[in-house]
């Protein structure tokens, strides 16, 4: 009786984790300079928002296409802090007002900001890069769910946001450096970020960060919680004649989905060295979705495959055909949602499992090693 | 003893208005502990409105529904489920894509909280409950299965199961045996038989053989008004059900 067993990790989910800590920590680390190192650390910042709409969206069946705001905030914390770091008095003595970061003095600014000042903190910034996009989640959370507004609705909605907040950032310049984002970031408490060494290091906490979501992700889908928001998906009515508040589980998932971004967003600005609006708006935050819906929106593990895939694919087209790119990406999409709706996931648990399994009991040696287990993904 | 507190269920004045059309229109009936409530009447009465009604699943317009003299029309629907009030839909409404156990897992009453349901652990008071309900509702061999594979009756018989294990002092069933072969509607009939001698039920049926096999008393309903209450004698030999419901 194998679903009885709630046991944590099955045994081909425990070789599907280790196998992709194995690419993440060592094989990628092996294979790749240090520049497309740091590429793909830019790229497994993103499986945090991905792992996040995998539990949104996979499971509880809540569509967010403004993942792109928490990642933002979460980014946007960072570079804060960051910036505050760069922006000393002798670095900016050329500035009318030196001590603030640069491009509040050119738009005429003369004293930083009252909501900038706890950012000379790093416990706070820390804390902020989870908090910020929880709360902000925790508000538009409470404003849908409790009023049920839910699927297409609520994904214009999150939609919305994503272009809200970009307009807020480009048009408050003074405050956040507007459409260029904030930029020249150089030292995190004086250990210089930008060198070669500092981005491998970088990369190694991303990926270490990116495991432990990783396995929070998947506590949460073992757990009852994660049944209930399958059982949310599929009948939503049935969860709250079952005694269940619905709304709070979705204002939970949603909240997890934004700490994860903001995470994701904090290690974007740590490894590239800026943040700026073109990560909050509407076409990253789609871009996310498709991250999600390429690695298989019902698989966590999915969900980090499908980030590092597309945004490889992304950046090999994009460096020699950049104008077909969003057109490529446009029928990668179609192809996904008309032949593999579970992604890769989908295609590595019902095509390749079942060869694999096949192969294995044929050999006779391990033929009474057991039932073969279901194509379960994780 | 007032008369009231004599009753699990007291429905009084109940109505809802959609645009002006009264869907229900200044309903009484009371349900007294282990009785079971048949509600006919032709297409379009407001049964399942009424059931809607009292499971908040609508809001009411006007009136008062008192389950042991708790006003529910106040309540959140996961509310009046924890005050004792399930209810069973019409379509069987069970989690296609989880296993017959965890379908009846996620209906065990404890977890309900987001951080409940996280630290909830499949012990072995829950198993054996599972297993217990699971062969009441002759599923206990499917419990592996995915719901999504099971038959249409197996799927209502799930549902059900997903009451019991609740255990509700009310338990609300919109045609339970609507859409099953001759085989399965006879083993529904003795699985409520059995499972209606402890509790209330309200069973909304259009099946006389059935209703006459289970009804403790019964309600006509015509055009969101009771048309006639009683028992099933009573209510076979009044001229205005005959007219609009039982036909001549």
């Amino acid at each position: 009786m194998t679903t009885q067993k709630n046991t944590l990790f099955t045994r081909q989910e425990w070789i599907g984790f280790v196998v992709l800590a194995g690419i993440i920590l060592l094989l990628l680390p092996a294979a790749l300079d240090n520049f497309r190192l740091n590429l793909f650390g830019k790229y497994l910042t993103y499986a945090f928002v991905a792992i996040g709409l995998a539990l949104c969206w996979g499971a509880g069946g809540i569509l967010s296409l403004g993942q792109g705001v928490f990642f933002g905030l979460g980014g946007y914390c960072m570079a804060m802090f960051l910036k505050l770091e760069a922006s000393t008095p002798e670095n900016t003595s050329i500035q009318s007002t030196p001590g603030i970061p640069d491009f509040m003095d050119w738009n005429q600014l003369t004293e930083l900001p009252a909501w900038w000042q706890p950012f000379y903190s790093l416990t706070f910034t820390l804390i902020a890069v989870v908090l910020v996009p929880v709360i902000f989640a925790l508000i538009i959370g409470v404003a849908m769910f409790r009023r049920r507004v839910g699927g297409v609705y609520f994904a214009i909605i999150t939609q919305a946001f994503a272009a809200i907040l970009t307009i807020l950032i480009i048009g408050q310049q003074g405050y956040t450096g507007g459409v260029n984002g904030i930029t020249d970031l150089r030292t995190l408490k004086g250990w210089d970020i930008r060198t070669d060494e500092a981005k491998e290091i970088l990369y190694y906490v991303n990926g270490v960060l990116l495991l432990v979501v990783l396995f929070i992700a998947h506590v949460v889908r073992k757990s009852k919680l994660g049944r209930v928001l399958i059982a949310m998906r599929d009948q939503e009515d049935r969860v709250r004649f079952s005694g269940y508040d619905v709304a709070s589980f979705k204002i939970f998932i949603f909240c997890l989905g934004a700490a994860f971004a903001g995470i994701g967003g904090a290690m974007f600005t740590l490894q590239v060295g800026f943040m700026s609006p073109t990560l909050v708006g509407i076409v990253p935050s789609i871009e996310m979705v498709i991250f999600c819906a390429v690695g298989g929106r019902l698989s966590i593990q999915g969900a980090v495959y499908g980030a590092l895939l597309v945004n490889w694919a992304k950046t090999s087209f994009s460096e020699s055909f950049p104008e077909l790119w969003l057109f490529g990406l446009g029928g990668l999409f179609i192809a996904v949602v008309m032949l593999f709706p579970n992604g890769l996931a989908g295609i590595w648990s019902e095509k390749v499992m079942p060869q694999i399994n096949a192969l294995w009991n044929k050999r006779p040696t391990n033929a009474q090693a057991g039932p073969s287990k279901k194509g379960a993904v994780s | 003893m007032t008369s009231h507190e004599r009753f699990l269920l007291t429905v009084e004045g109940l109505t809802v208005s959609f645009d002006g059309f009264k869907a229900v229109n200044d309903l009484n009936f009371y349900v007294e502990p282990n009785e079971c409530r048949v509600i006919i009447g032709p297409n379009g009465a407001g049964k399942t409105t009424v059931l809607d009604l009292i499971c908040g699943r609508t809001r009411a317009t006007d009136g008062s529904v008192k389950f042991k003299n708790n006003e529910l029309l106040k309540m959140r629907e996961d509310q009046i489920v924890h005050a004792g009030v399930g209810r069973k839909f019409q379509t069987p409404s069970v989690y296609e894509d989880l296993s017959v156990f965890e379908n009846l897992e996620i209906s065990y009453p404890k977890g309900y909280s987001v951080f409940g349901a996280l630290s909830f652990r499949r012990n072995e008071d829950v198993k054996a409950r599972i297993q217990d309900i699971a062969e009441t509702i002759f599923l206990e061999d499917l419990l592996d299965e995915k719901a999504a594979f099971l038959s249409h009756g197996q799927k209502q018989w799930l549902e059900i199961g997903m009451l019991l294990i609740q255990d509700p002092e009310l338990l609300m069933l919109d045609e339970p045996v609507a859409g099953m072969s001759v085989a399965e509607r006879k083993k529904t009939a003795e699985l409520l038989n059995r499972i209606i001698k402890d509790r209330s039920v309200i069973v909304i049926e259009h099946d006389m053989g059935f209703v006459e096999d289970i009804a403790t008393r019964v309600n006509v309903l015509h055009q969101g008004k009771m048309l006639s209450e009683g028992s099933m004698a009573h209510v076979k030999a009044d001229p205005k059900v005959i007219e609009v419901y039982l036909g001549h």
